[in-house]
């Protein structure tokens, strides 16, 4: 893949040294996430955008665990670097990196930004500055093999419950041909994902959102302890234990050998899944994650994406923001959907019939943007990964079976309690 | 004899003053920021506040427990390389065909970074679909996958295990070289004298090459101390392995902390110092008191 990348590189490289530069060139870059295959998907979208203005890219490939880039923007830009000018951030990162962006809304057309939803561009606006442009959405998603559903007559699970059972009876259908199948794969390990991941069971039970929008510590309640027991209930049955050490891609890995019946994941595993060497190809199906049971249960789904931004630092910000403007551009979101399965932020995308063709799950993902779950990044600003790594550490507690849910919450609520000195953040 | 002291401070100066750049300002620096509550997006505004940090640090759990991770590593994965070190040197040792291959082979461990190796036994070690586990479920060993990262036990002993692969070479090829020097006549008097090959093991070979295995050990543990990468790499920040690197890592960079990470940094700065002063004097105290027996 890498050799290939290169190619396109320097093909690219030459075709824009061929060209006729109408202006002076300038090198834009750009840092993308290396999560499957975003970065060459990146690199194409920005190597056409360099054919087209006639300047050059320089792609900057960053790690696909979101607290390590984050951690890494954080350097370059507390150190004032000039190094990238086009960042690829998070959904819940606005906040916390504002200060070091432009401005970009003089630089990018109005109507251009009047097409993205509205509770995206809201996000991406910090203290009337707009910070960033939203380049694709995420929500959790559950995968399911549609072939063993059927051959043991289920249906894709409706609740937390329904999943259990469903995957404990195909377990004890197909583990004498398959020991290694698992019922249900997610990711575990001690990071971001779990949070995404605890919340939405969280969420789907009517626990709350960990902390409200206005500020209130809502954490430790029956529900939430009652949808984490549900889970840790999972590991050696219907997860496998080594669950506890899984990001995307170590699920992914499980559920595209052919090894899982149900998988959580983001959008972005359905192109790869269904590519031509895969060997579930044609064979997974996809559904809105399970409900919890109890009052107030409901669908839940993670509310993810990334968004892109310029670097005040940048020494080329108005080339830097036409590529932000080209990359996320109707055609360009529309090219990147097909291929990746990376979600439009765009409504008039939402009614194209070939992207609804390519991406089946795309007419129900409105419905799945209304029932997502934002974490708690906007209320607790600054102190958010210090909030998500207390969080974590409960949750991951909880599933290797190192104390209750009710004690690793009621332990939790005291920790945040301290840490926002009574919920004033 | 004043001119010759100037002369030789002048000769100094340049080695003083990039020691002074390099190594005294840093941690200097460091240092004071521990006495702040500095933060990374803002490094010109803090305020002092005295060693509320340190008290901070000193009551919090999980450095302790982080403390007694780097400890259990440190023990376990210097302990295993030395004995594997010196197994593996005295073997290449020998006279035998094909030696200098083998030398070469046994560095390629040591040879490739952490980050890469680390990542690549993060793969071999998958619970699923890691060449470990099917290898030993074919061999019969286990009866089903073992979840080596995530298990709360067995993670450490993965870490342990791998860091054990990595620096066995550099172990053994610092063992091997004080082996070429040893003179062979000793060798031959203990024969002639009837002496067996474990009895000269531990009387001669031993004693003759402490001096280079205490600084191997020394290197070895100071490498273990702070170690960072492959622990970071296979297992995040998991509290069950976490180090004092990794927890300074955190508090600095994934919370923007440089105040609180500094007084960590500091912490472990003090640590190791201790740890090294104490493998040092112990050691010297053990090579002069052998040495006042004969």
């Amino acid at each position: 893949m890498f050799r290939s990348l290169g190619l396109i590189a320097v093909t690219a490289a030459l075709l824009s040294a061929s060209a006729t530069p109408t202006q002076s060139q300038v090198t834009v870059s750009i840092s993308c996430s290396s999560l499957g295959i975003e970065l060459e998907l990146c690199q194409e979208g920005a190597d056409a955008w360099a054919k087209q203005t006639g300047n050059k890219v320089k792609l900057v490939a960053t790690p696909p665990d979101a607290n390590e880039r984050l951690a890494l923007y954080q350097q370059l830009l507390a150190a004032g670097s000039a190094d990238i000018d086009v960042f690829q951030i998070d959904v819940i990162w606005p906040g916390t990196l504002a200060n070091h962006f432009v401005d970009l809304k003089s630089l990018i057309p109005a109507e251009d930004l009047k097409d993205h939803f509205e509770t995206l561009t809201t996000n991406d606006t910090v203290e009337g500055k707009l910070v960033a442009v939203p380049f694709f959405v995420d929500a959790g998603l559950l995968y399911y093999r549609q072939d063993l559903l059927d051959k043991y007559g289920k249906k894709p699970p409706k609740d937390w419950a329904e999943l259990t059972e469903t995957a404990k009876a195909i377990l004890a259908g197909e583990r004498a041909g398959n020991a290694q199948l698992q019922g249900f794969v997610w990711q575990g390990r001690a990071y971001e994902g779990l949070t995404c991941n605890s919340l939405e069971w969280v969420a789907s039970f009517g626990g709350g959102t960990l902390i409200e929008t206005d500020g209130k510590i809502s954490i430790n309640n029956a529900q939430a302890a009652s949808a984490l027991t549900l889970a840790k209930s999972w590991i050696g049955t219907i997860s496998p234990e080594g669950v506890l050490n899984y990001a995307e891609e170590d699920s992914r890995g499980v559920f595209q050998s052919g090894n899982a019946v149900f998988m959580r994941n983001w959008p972005y595993a359905w192109s790869l899944a269904n590519a031509p060497d895969s060997p579930v190809k044609g064979k997974v199906g996809i559904a809105l994650l399970p409900q919890g049971t109890g009052q107030g249960a409901r669908h839940a789904a993670a509310l993810g994406g990334q968004h892109l931004a310029v670097s005040k630092y940048s020494a080329h910000p108005k080339e830097a923001a036409d590529l932000v403007r080209y990359l996320t551009s109707a055609e360009e979101q529309k090219r990147r959907a097909i291929k990746g399965s990376f979600n439009p932020t765009r409504k008039s995308l939402y009614g194209d019939a070939e992207l609804l063709k390519a991406l089946p799950f795309l007419k129900d993902f409105e419905a799945v943007l209304e029932n997502s779950v934002a974490r708690p990044s906007t209320v607790t600003g600054a102190k958010y990964s210090r909030v998500a790594s207390e969080y974590i550490r409960a949750v991951h507690n909880t599933l290797s079976g190192k104390g209750t849910a009710e004690e690793n919450l009621a332990a939790l609520e005291k920790q945040l309690d301290r840490l926002s000195r009574g919920g004033k953040w | 004899m004043m001119a010759r002291t100037r002369l030789a401070w002048a000769y100094l100066a340049p080695l003083l003053i990039t020691l002074a750049l390099v190594a005294a300002w840093p941690l200097l620096r460091t240092i004071a920021f521990s006495l702040t509550d500095a933060n990374l997006s803002d490094l010109s505004q803090w305020q002092f506040v005295g060693l509320a940090n340190y008290a901070y640090l000193l009551s919090d759990p999980q450095w302790w427990r982080a403390v007694g991770n780097t400890l259990l590593f440190t023990l376990l994965s210097v302990g295993l390389e030395t004995i594997l070190g010196l197994v593996i040197a005295l073997t290449i040792n020998a006279h035998m065909p094909g030696r200098g291959l083998v030398r070469a082979a046994i560095l390629i461990p040591w040879a490739i970074p952490t980050v890469v190796s680390a990542k690549m036994w993060a793969w071999m070690l998958h619970d699923l679909y890691g060449v470990v586990n099917v290898l030993l479920m074919n061999l019969g060993l286990i009866d089903r996958p073992w979840a080596w990262l995530a298990d709360p036990t067995l993670s450490m002993a993965a870490v342990v295990l791998v860091d054990v692969w990595k620096a066995t070479p550099f172990m053994a090829l610092l063992i091997l070289a004080a082996l070429q020097v040893l003179p062979l006549d000793i060798y031959e008097a203990a024969r002639v004298d009837g002496i067996g090959p474990v009895k000269s093991f531990f009387h001669i070979t031993l004693p003759l090459i402490r001096p280079a295995l205490l600084i191997a050990v020394i290197f070895r543990s100071l490498d273990a101390l702070r170690v960072f990468d492959v622990i970071y790499v296979l297992t995040g920040n998991n509290e069950n392995t976490a180090t004092m690197s990794v927890y300074a890592r955190q508090q600095l960079v994934d919370f923007q902390d440089v105040g609180f990470g500094s007084t960590a940094a500091t912490c472990l700065f003090v640590i190791i110092a201790l740890i090294t002063t104490a493998v040092i004097t112990l050691g010297r105290v053990h090579v002069s008191a052998s040495g006042n027996d004969r």
